[in-house]
């Protein structure tokens, strides 16, 4: 029972490490890859806790947490590439303040 | 069949592994300069800790549907987790973000 805990207070503590570089983050990449790790890190925060508690059925929880991050994650993503969530991805992104 | 506390002892090795590896990650992404360096510490916590932890976690499940959803959850992280970073690896490059720690490769030579 106890190693559930130990990995239990690991994961937390590095999720207060992630909020952590997600509030100072400088650019919005740096917010969107964290919180795509922070995603990663409550799912398995989620399936050692069913662990913990005795109850394996927060598996499940942790694989809807895991659908909708990626989904998440792309959709923000398609947002800042195309400026439109709805496009084909036909079209050439718009240009950028890219230098070169 | 092995026995409870050889499955218990390899359990507890591998799941201190695996939050090892995920606090390193996470100190990783808080002491990276930029975004770029930052993806090769979160890829750490991604792979390797969670890898570590699902594997010690279906050792104390056993063989059972608890087992099968983990092994769901792995295959999950490991197809997701390099896809979001590669789009965002993408998309940042694509708005214009340099890496800090680029130098020029040109100037090596001479040395």
């Amino acid at each position: 029972m106890s190693m559930f805990v130990a990995a239990t207070l690991a994961l937390l503590m590095t999720l207060v490490l992630m909020i952590i570089r997600l509030i100072l983050g400088p650019t919005v990449f740096d917010r969107l890859q964290t919180a795509n790790s922070i995603g990663t890190v409550s799912m398995l925060l989620l399936a050692v806790v069913g662990f913990v508690r005795g109850r394996p059925e927060f598996l499940d929880l942790a694989l809807v947490y895991g659908l909708l991050n990626i989904i998440g994650t792309i959709a923000v993503l398609k947002f800042f590439k195309y400026s439109d969530l709805g496009d084909d991805g036909k079209r050439t992104p718009p240009t950028t303040r890219s230098s070169s | 069949m092995m026995p409870s506390v050889l499955i218990d002892g390899l359990s507890w090795v591998l799941l201190i592994a695996g939050g090892f590896f995920c606090v390193v990650g996470a100190v990783g992404m808080l002491r990276m300069p930029d975004v770029f360096t930052r993806m090769h510490a979160s890829s750490v916590t991604e792979t390797l800790g969670a890898g570590l932890i699902l594997i010690g976690l279906m050792l104390q499940a056993g063989l059972s549907l608890v087992t099968v959803k983990l092994l769901i959850l792995g295959v999950l992280i490991f197809i997701a987790g390099p896809t979001a970073t590669y789009a965002i690896a993408h998309v940042a490059m694509l708005r214009g973000l340099k890496p800090v720690l680029q130098h020029d490769r040109s100037q090596d030579r001479s040395v």
